[in-house]
């Protein structure tokens, strides 16, 4: 029964009906994937209203693109591409960690989130290695609204990411306190998911901030703006 | 769907001793959700005060010197952000989500412990961030509750400087407080109801919880993002919301920027706002009026429904605020036309908690008192929401004491109003005491007079043209002698009303010690958490088993039953019956 259909249930009749409906039921107790679900909910709203707020921004006069003509600094996305390839791998690597949990060893499994948090502060540096390129060729967080949504953009990206290392750390440490590799892998499939995530959030953000002014003229176009 | 509560591990649930554990860094839910209250009430009473030096000063302009133009606008700021964020949504979600959600479904906690009290302190860290601006040079921020831009963060400003960076800072913690107790809230009841606890037997006060921390989660993210991107232009000088300016003289960095874009998220947040504060609210005061006119609730499925249609509705009225910023004209007919049609559901749930009054065994309690008070403030509050929906009505009106008017009716008052029922009614499970029942009476009639005393007149003061926000009126010709009579008279019934409310804190302070013990069901109400072995409940709520649900929450004044009540614990089997026979269930008419 989905949530609408639940809504239709007069629970002031049928009460023997839905005792013995509820009495059949296996016990289903995922809170982590039901939070997880949640907490991902909010962290796109959070993106799309930034998101909204660039698309709609990037319609005033003074607004300057990063990318679409040669001189322009993110013209060359090679940095970018490095960095979405690391993204890309930890979210792998995490992928496998949690799916081969039952066939690799303790150690290996340990071994495999630490590469994951690796990849992830290399990911990281890199997009501070383009800040610092930015910075150089005077583009400063005030100086244009496209470039204060980048570093807007990528800080927030980061610290999202920089949240999951933590309860990744947080993991590791419990693992080795108690080792009890059901909870420890059930754990890992819900960062996993996360990391999944947030490489998709990073290539719309990619996607987003590397576009020429023609482009967001005719996304606001079609969005009305 | 439901399922067996995860939290029936009584095995891993090693109650804390020491005080420290117990009460400081609790991982109790009914312990968080004192500590919730107690900080929420406690922060309320600072904007209580607020809102009385204000009132000071619109009734008896000039004549205390501790109150300038400056001042006074911070004291409108501090007023409004407070008890809007800090007192309502913390105490509503925060206080009774917290000691209600476990309860009332049947768990043993929430699902995240350790988150629980995690937000908990990061909340009361908002408050001292929040608090602290009283404190630094150039005081609290007052830019009035919306906080827009420009003027927000330009000198000229009150606490332009560090003021409103404290209160943007201590938003954001607020809202990473609100996230981690929002995701329990939901997860428990998706997740750790009791066998037989479906979705449409849960009490309304939890459906109202539930769907109000869905609004917040989805709401709060917008108020992030501009107190985000404030800060980058106060902080970096970006020009997010900032345009080319000249203040004071000096033509600023800024450029392009579009304050209207704050004002959108603002309200994409402010509106859904409301209703995080009603829909909890809505949920107490059916459960409250139901037990104490000893009826089911009229028409149980349809007030789930409302509350469900109110809580999307919610999300595309917001630019209402903003008819006065300009909008295309076709924006305006939309916004309008969804605010008008948010008054349906909302006015199908007044028809049904008027409905179950009638007829019903209707038992005058103080919690009732309150309850009944709120349909009626509420209703008004609701109608001049109908006026100020529609545009052509609302520019004339907007920005004058009859907005003020309006939404402390609607949610001011009301809301209030359900928190003192909900604090009565809950009270005896709370604390395993009584409260002085004549103190409750005086508090209700002196605080429900007054506050028509307070806001009536103040729909007239609109009429005539009084603005909002303004120190002192000056030499306006259009407003008349009499209404700084009006005023004054306002200014005195806020007072009386303020001090009333010591009546109320004296009797819950007072009760805690001297109040009579309060058997287990003292109101012979039906949902699970009256039916608790312990009263105050101990941790972990239901002992060694968790109970069992047979019934939905309204089984009140069933014809043949014994008792004017039957607990949603309790099998048809074991209802005694006046005649001796089984209970076989209601059918369908």
């Amino acid at each position: 029964m989905g949530f609408f259909n639940d809504l239709t249930v007069k629970p002031w009749l049928q009460s023997e009906k839905i005792d013995q409906a509820t009495a059949d039921k296996a016990p289903l107790a995922s809170p982590g994937k039901t939070a997880l679900k949640f907490f991902l909910a909010v962290v796109s709203v959070l993106f799309l209203l930034f998101t909204i707020t660039f698309l709609s921004r990037s319609q005033f006069g003074d607004f300057q693109a990063l990318a679409g003509e040669p001189w322009l600094p993110l013209e060359n996305k090679s940095q970018l591409w490095l960095n979405t390839f690391y993204i890309f791998l930890a979210s792998v690597v995490l992928h496998g960690a949690s799916k081969y949990a039952g066939k690799i060893s303790a150690r290996r499994h340990t071994l495999l989130v630490a590469i994951a948090i690796m990849l992830s502060f290399v990911f990281i540096q890199g997009q501070y290695q383009v800040w610092q390129m930015m910075i150089t060729n005077g583009y400063f967080v005030y100086s244009n609204p496209a470039n204060s949504f980048f570093y807007l953009f990528t800080g927030l990206h980061a610290l999202h990411l920089l949240g999951g290392v933590f309860v990744l750390l947080r993991l590791l440490v419990i693992y080795q306190q108690k080792p009890n590799k059901q909870s420890f892998s059930s754990a890992l499939a819900l960062t996993s998911t996360y990391w999944h995530y947030l490489f998709l959030v990073w290539l719309c953000l990619f996607a987003l901030l590397t576009s020429s002014t023609e482009t967001f003229k005719v996304i606001a176009e079609l969005c009305g703006f | 769907m439901t399922h067996v509560a995860i939290a029936d591990q009584i095995e891993e649930d090693h109650e804390p001793t020491g005080f420290v554990r117990k009460y400081i860094w609790s991982q109790d839910h009914k312990v968080i959700a004192i500590q919730y209250a107690i900080t929420a009430i406690f922060v309320g009473l600072i904007a209580l005060v607020l809102s009385g030096m204000m009132r000071l000063q619109l009734g008896f302009p000039d004549s205390f010197s501790f109150i300038d133009p400056s001042s006074y606008l911070q004291f409108v700021t501090m007023h409004g952000m407070i008890m809007v964020i800090y007192l309502l949504t913390a105490l509503l979600l925060g206080g009774f989500g917290n000691y209600l959600i476990p309860l009332m479904v049947g768990a043993r906690d929430m699902v995240f412990p350790y988150l629980n009290m995690l937000s908990y302190w990061t909340y009361l860290l908002a408050v001292i961030v929040l608090v602290s601006s009283f404190f630094v040079t150039g005081g609290p921020t007052g830019a009035g509750w919306t906080l827009y831009p420009p003027q927000a963060i330009l000198q000229g400003t009150p606490g332009a400087g560090k003021g409103i960076i404290l209160m943007l800072v201590s938003l954001a913690i607020f809202i990473v407080a609100f996230t981690m107790g929002g995701l329990n809230y939901v997860t428990t009841v998706l997740q750790a109801r009791t066998r037989g606890m479906t979705l449409m037997r849960m009490p309304l006060t939890i459906w109202g919880i539930f769907i109000a921390t869905i609004l917040g989660l989805l709401a709060f993210p917008a108020l992030l993002v501009s107190a985000i991107m404030m800060l980058f232009d106060k902080l970096l000088g970006t020009s997010f919301f900032m345009p080319a300016i000249v203040s004071l003289g000096e033509s600023l960095e800024f450029s392009g920027g579009s304050p209207i874009l704050f004002q959108h998220l603002f309200w994409f947040f402010g509106h859904p706002e409301v209703y995080i504060v009603a829909l909890p609210a809505f949920g107490m005061v059916s459960d409250v009026i139901a037990t104490h006119a000893r009826k089911n609730i009229f028409g149980y499925r349809m007030m789930v429904w409302a509350i469900v249609a109110i809580g999307g509705l919610s999300f595309v009225v917001w630019a209402h605020h903003m008819y006065v910023s300009g909008m295309n004209p076709y924006f305006g007919f939309f916004f309008a036309t969804t605010t008008l049609i948010i008054a349906v559901p909302t006015a199908l749930k007044v028809y049904n908690w008027v409905l179950t009054l009638w007829k019903g065994n209707i038992h005058l309690t103080v919690p009732m008192l309150f309850a009944i008070g709120f349909i009626f403030t509420f209703t008004h509050g609701g109608l001049t929401g109908l006026w100020l929906g529609n545009v052509v009505v609302d520019l004339p009106l907007s920005d004058t004491y009859f907005v003020v008017a309006h939404f402390h009716m609607v949610m001011g008052v009301s809301p209030v109003m359900v928190l003192f029922a909900a604090i009565y009614h809950w009270y005896p499970k709370i604390t395993g005491r009584y409260f002085h029942n004549g103190l409750g009476k005086w508090h209700f009639w002196l605080t429900f007079l007054g506050t028509y005393a307070i806001y009536l007149p103040m729909h007239y003061l609109g009429f005539l043209g009084v603005p909002r926000r303004y120190f002192a009126m000056g030499d306006s010709n259009f407003i008349p002698e009499s209404a700084y009579s009006l005023n004054a008279s306002i200014s005195v019934s806020a007072i009386i009303v303020g001090v009333v409310q010591l009546i109320f804190l004296f009797n819950i302070i007072y009760s805690l010690k001297y109040g009579k013990k309060a058997p287990a069901n003292p109101w012979g109400a039906t949902s699970l958490e009256w039916q608790t072995p312990d009263t105050p409940p101990r941790h972990g709520n239901w002992g060694k088993t968790l109970p069992v649900v047979h019934r939905w929450a309204y089984d009140f004044s069933v014809p043949g039953a014994k008792q004017d009540f039957i607990p949603q614990s309790v099998a048809n089997e074991d209802v005694e019956m006046n005649d001796g026979s089984t209970f076989t269930g209601h059918k369908e008419d």
